[in-house]
């Protein structure tokens, strides 16, 4: 995938059985009524096709199911693949305003589930 | 351990939820079942979406790079002048042709971002489900350096 990540951070998860959960880097921001959501997640998106340096095949393990909702109601819901590139950026956007609080939820193939909130700004 | 397991609990409830409150479509609620992304040929993946027959226009736009020199990481956006129910991004060379799949409620904005891995130069197509019509915009992306077992 990119090449010589021996002894990454994912690896290390990997062999001790972590969770790939670490905070999500959100940004929402409101222009003439469109909030414009920028969302950044650390997440490995290992397709189960990629050898590691042992040349075994490491295991698929990616985010299926991304959310994000407003005050109880889904805005934007995504269907993920391992074909969405490792750390997965996603930009959307949706009718809303300031001062919201957008919940977005992400929900990966070993069950791992994470959520942040941010404020529309 | 436990904890994992309450959220996953909370999880499901919420779908169920959702789904009883018609928030949600049962489609969208059944998405353990994860149909399309199995598929290895971009037809069978037509097929599951229901979108055998298409319409290509101008009110649709896929933009991604000529040349995308990593494989792994390929930038895609999508938008549309329409309101769209529905957005499918698919890779016709990659081992599972659909990349990503997102859902919108009636009045967002049609448009999507994100970035996809791409195993060789292949078609990409675009896929936009509107008044339950289907359009398409494909694009070629010559790939240098291949997403490695995509």
């Amino acid at each position: 995938m990119d090449g010589g990540n021996k002894g990454n951070q994912s690896d290390f998860r990997r062999v001790w059985g972590l969770k790939m959960g670490s905070p999500m880097r959100i940004r929402a921001q409101e222009n003439k009524g469109i909030v414009d959501v920028k969302i950044l997640i650390r997440h490995d998106m290992e397709s189960g096709l990629r050898k590691g340096d042992d040349g075994v095949l490491v295991p698929a393990w990616y985010i299926h199911t991304l959310k994000a909702e407003v005050q109880g109601k889904v805005v934007f819901h995504a269907q993920l693949g391992p074909a969405v590139s490792r750390d997965p950026f996603i930009n959307f956007r949706y009718p809303g305003a300031k001062g919201d609080t957008l919940l977005v939820s992400w929900v990966d193939t070993k069950n791992d589930t994470r959520r942040d909130e941010v404020i529309v700004s | 351990m436990d904890q994992q397991r309450r959220d996953v609990l909370r999880f499901a409830s919420v779908l169920g939820l959702m789904a009883a409150s018609g928030l949600i479509s049962t489609v969208q609620a059944e998405e353990w079942s994860r149909a399309g992304f199995n598929e290895k040929s971009l037809d069978a993946v037509f097929r599951v979406l229901g979108a055998e027959q298409m319409e290509s226009v101008t009110a649709l736009t896929l933009t991604a790079p000529e040349i995308a020199e990593n494989g792994a990481v390929v930038p895609v956006v999508v938008s549309s002048s329409l309101a769209v129910e529905q957005i499918a991004i698919m890779v016709e060379k990659n081992p599972n042709p659909l990349a990503a799949q997102f859902f919108f409620t009636p009045r967002a904005e049609p448009f999507v971002a994100t970035r996809i891995k791409m195993a060789e130069t292949s078609r990409v197509f675009a896929l936009v489900k509107t008044e339950g019509k289907w359009m398409v915009a494909t694009k070629e992306i010559k790939v240098t350096l291949g997403g490695c077992g995509g």
